[in-house]
Formats: C-alpha cells, structure tokens, sequence
C-alpha cells in the first residue's frame, strides 16, 4: 500500500549521515521503527507526514505524495500524527482539541468512550496528566478517520502501568479504524505487543526488518534465555563468585567461576544467558 | 485647582490617542503577517527584514523625520502621487502623522509578536496543518489565541510609544492645533514659552496614564503566566 523511496542528507550529532530508506508496506500493517537516536527514524516519520522534504518518492494507494520536487502538503495527506510530547491546542479543550479537526461530534464521542476520557471533555489541556493528554492526542489524530498513523515515541515520557493500558488503547483503535501504523519506539516489549512488523534502522539505513520475534529474541546457538544487563559487582563468597548484574529494572545474582571473575570488569554490559528448559514462571 | 483642570485644553491629548488608536489598529493588520512570516521563515533573508523592521528602534527620530518629511513631501514620487492622485496632502497634516508613525513604531508591534508565535510549540502548528488546516486558520485558530500576553503587550507598547513620540512628529507635522498638534508637542510649547504650570499638569497626566497602562499590562501577563504555569 505504501511504498517509499526516498533519501535526505542529514546534519546529526554524528556530522553527516545519508538517510536512504526503500521500504515497502502493506495495509493494515503496524511497524515499529526502532534503532538508536540519530538514526533517522523522526526524520522518516516526518518525510511522511510532508513535514520535511526529502528527495526520491512516496506513494500511498494510487496516490502520489511525493516524487522528485512535488511533496503533497502535509494538509491533504489525510494521515494522524502523535507527537511525543503531546502538542495538544492549549486553547481549546479536550473536546475541542477534536472537534477543531472535523466537527463529527459522534466520533468525538465515540473515541472519548474508548479512551476513557469522556469525563475530562471540558477540560483544558494543561489540567491532565502525561498519560491523560496523550489520549487527547491519539484521539484527535484518528478524528480524520486516518489510512496512516503515525507515531514518535509515544509512550516514553509516561511510566509503565500508563504505558500498558495506552498499548492497548493504541491496538484498539488500530484495529476498529483499520489504519496502517508506524510507530517509533525502544522498548522491546511495546514492540512485541503492538507491531507485527520492526524495521531497524542505524546510520539512515535499514538493517534488520522483520517479525518482532525474529528481531527482538536474539538468542545464540541453543541457548534460549538471553539477556543484556549491566555487571555491577563480584562478590567473592569461600570459594565462589556471585554476580550481581542489573537487567532492566532487576537485579539478579548468578554463580560464575573464578576464571570469569578475573576476565569480567565491573560496570560492563553483560549478556546473561541460559537454556530454557523447565524455568519456573508465576504470576508477580 | 478644579478649576485650573477644567481650563485645561485637552484636544492636545484627544488627538494623541486618536493618533495611537489609528497607528495601533494599522500596525497590527501590517504587522501580524510580518511577524508570523518572520516566525515560521528558514530564508537567508530573515535577519535582513529583521534589520530593517528594527530601524526605528536605533535611528533618532529626527533621521525618520527628515527622511518621512522629504519621502511625503510634494517634492518626491510618493508624496506627489498622493497629493494628484487622491488629494491628500501628506505633511503637516493629520493623516501623514499616522503614516510616519506606522514606520516609528513599526518593531514595536513586530517584535512582541514575532518573539511571542516564535515561542508557541512548533508540533502545536504542525499537528494543525496535518489535521488540513491552512496556514491562515492555524494562525488564527491556534497561534493567536495561545500568545494572547505577547498580543496584548505589541497592542498596548505600541499604543504607549506612538503616544509617547515627539521628534517624528514635530519634524512631519509640525504643530497645527486640532491637526498635529499632539500632547507631547503642546507641552514642548508650553515649555517654550514658559507656561510651567500648564506643562505640569500636561506632563502629570502623561506620568500617570503610562504608568496605569503599563501597570495593568504586567499584571494581565503576571496572572497569565500564573494561570498557565508560564516559565517567566
């Protein structure tokens, strides 16, 4: 359904970098973009939007958006855009925030029921929380029933209970407005829970592209628990060495032998890894 | 002392806010698009209409003067095309006081504006535009109503500065009574000729006015700033 080709010289913090993107997607798709900051995912999010111009070209359907010098303006590429910081209208209130883009008071409605928000109609933008406003701003970008959504970052200025319940207020709506989804996002379980496709972008360029499971559960060889985490001491207890390496926000201690003791330094990224077998999993 | 009051001619001062409502009402239609021009603009040309938009603020009003007196005088191509082709004479006269003040107190409405819609959110504008905005809506729509202490601080500076001018107008439109004689020019008379007592309660006035219109625009910006949380 979309199919981009397009390229742009970037200035990042790392000098010069080419962003050069050739991707194709399907309808209905949902796609996290993931990779390190600087590696051009917001400028690709904001090619497609027409906030940025970029050369090569996009189509969408039978749409043309952009080819060589002619960019559709942002205005008629029918599309919801959610920024990571929100950008509410802090005139207006939640209620207007919506109605501002189309004044289809049922679908207002309708999307204030599924987010829980009908409650705060009237309020203005500065009187709700991070997660609050954030409902108010992927509401607002479904209210021209969108074919593409686009999202930066969306869920990393809130904390993780937040970030849970917005999952799956994002999946709702995805799938009740059959929209295709591009998403910006770092955590790995976000992804695995939202996307059925991540592309890997480093240095403006793709490198991995694929299904969550296939990119995000790198194991090596026969070893099914994989783990990266941070050593942060060895503890020498008798005769043995016991770890304690952060993963996440976990700590965990594993035994390791006197020869790893000597070779691993303090404060080292570490992979923690085991086979699979028979772990033992209860509910938290 | 009532009675030195009501001897008082107050036409000086009428004309004066008649000359500020007029040149605010004008720079504020001239200047919104400059300013929101100014703003959104990424062109190599920026800060050369930003020099030239702050030339008022540096040159001495007698520069403005001159140059307002020679450009709106029969003698050159602007004034002369005035005078033929619409009749209006544009010095010493009312209607070239609100021409030359439009070019005095210019950066005055231009640049509270500029530096207020330069200030607003960035994705706040782009969310309007990707919701299919126009440039003019979202200026109106959104911009607008969320800089209301920088609109209120370019309206009532500007309104204060034009009031408050004295070299421009004395050199463009002398001091017609009932024409071009503003409050400022009367009391450089009164001085002139010595009459301190009505020059006291002239400059007293003036004292007083600026100082509750100011007062009251700082207040609006404090409490507005308090209401939404403003980082100054």
């Amino acid at each position: 359904m979309i199919d981009i080709d397009i390229s742009k010289e970037l200035h990042g913090s790392g000098g010069e970098m080419m962003l050069g993107i050739s991707l194709n997607i399907g309808e209905n798709e949902f796609v996290a973009l993931a990779g390190k900051s600087g590696s051009g995912k917001t400028t690709l999010l904001r090619i497609l939007a027409g906030l940025e111009s970029g050369n090569g070209r996009i189509t969408v359907g039978d749409e043309v958006w952009q080819d060589g010098r002619f960019s559709l303006p942002p205005q008629k590429r029918k599309i919801g855009f959610v920024f990571q910081e929100y950008a509410l209208f802090e005139n207006m209130s939640v209620e207007q925030n919506l109605l501002f883009v189309r004044p289809d008071r049922v679908l207002a409605d309708k999307l204030l029921e599924i987010t829980e928000l009908a409650l705060l109609s009237k309020r203005l933008p500065q009187t709700l929380s991070g997660g609050q406003k954030q409902r108010v701003s992927l509401c607002r970008a479904m209210m021209n029933r969108p074919k593409l959504l686009l999202m930066d970052e969306p869920l990393s200025a809130l904390d993780p209970l937040m970030r849970t319940k917005l999952q799956h207020e994002i999946l709702t709506l995805h799938r009740e407005f059959d929209t295709t989804t591009i998403m910006v996002s770092h955590d790995p379980s976000e992804i695995y829970r939202l996307a059925n496709r991540v592309v890997v972008l480093n240095q403006g360029q793709v490198i991995k592209d694929g299904s969550p499971k296939s990119v995000l559960l790198e194991s090596r060889g026969s070893q099914k628990f994989s783990l990266e985490g941070e050593l942060l001491n060895i503890i020498k207890v008798d005769v043995i060495h016991i770890a304690v390496i952060a993963i996440g926000q976990q700590l965990v201690e594993t035994v390791i032998d006197r020869e790893q003791a000597n070779i691993l330094q303090i404060g080292q990224k570490v992979t923690v890894s085991t086979k699979a077998f028979a772990p033992t999993i209860l509910p938290a | 002392m009532i009675e030195l009051l009501s001897d008082i001619n107050y036409q000086p001062f009428w004309l004066s806010f008649k000359l500020a409502t007029s040149t605010t009402a004008i720079l504020f239609v001239i200047s919104l698009p400059l300013a929101w021009y100014l703003s959104q603009t990424k062109s190599k040309l920026k800060p050369l209409f930003e020099a030239v938009t702050a030339l008022p603020i540096v040159l001495p009003p007698s520069v403005l003067g001159f140059y307002l007196l020679w450009a709106l005088s029969t003698n050159s191509p602007v004034g002369a095309f005035f005078e033929e082709t619409f009749g209006i004479k544009l010095v010493f006269s009312f209607t070239g006081l609100v021409v030359a003040s439009c070019f005095y107190s210019l950066p005055f409405m231009v640049q509270p504006l500029q530096s207020g819609l330069e200030g607003l959110n960035k994705h706040m504008l782009e969310a309007a535009y990707i919701s299919g905005k126009s440039r003019l809506e979202t200026l109106i729509r959104v911009a607008l109503p969320n800089i209301k202490p920088a609109l209120l601080t370019a309206v009532i500076v500007t309104f204060a500065h034009t009031v408050g001018e004295f070299g421009v107008v004395l050199m463009v439109g002398g001091s017609i009574p009932g024409e071009t004689k503003v409050a400022s020019v009367a009391i450089y008379e009164m001085v002139e000729v010595m009459d301190y007592t009505t020059a006291h309660i002239y400059s007293a006035i003036m004292v007083l006015i600026s100082f509750l219109v100011l007062f009251a625009v700082y207040l609006f910006n404090h409490r507005q700033n308090r209401k939404f949380g403003g980082a100054s």
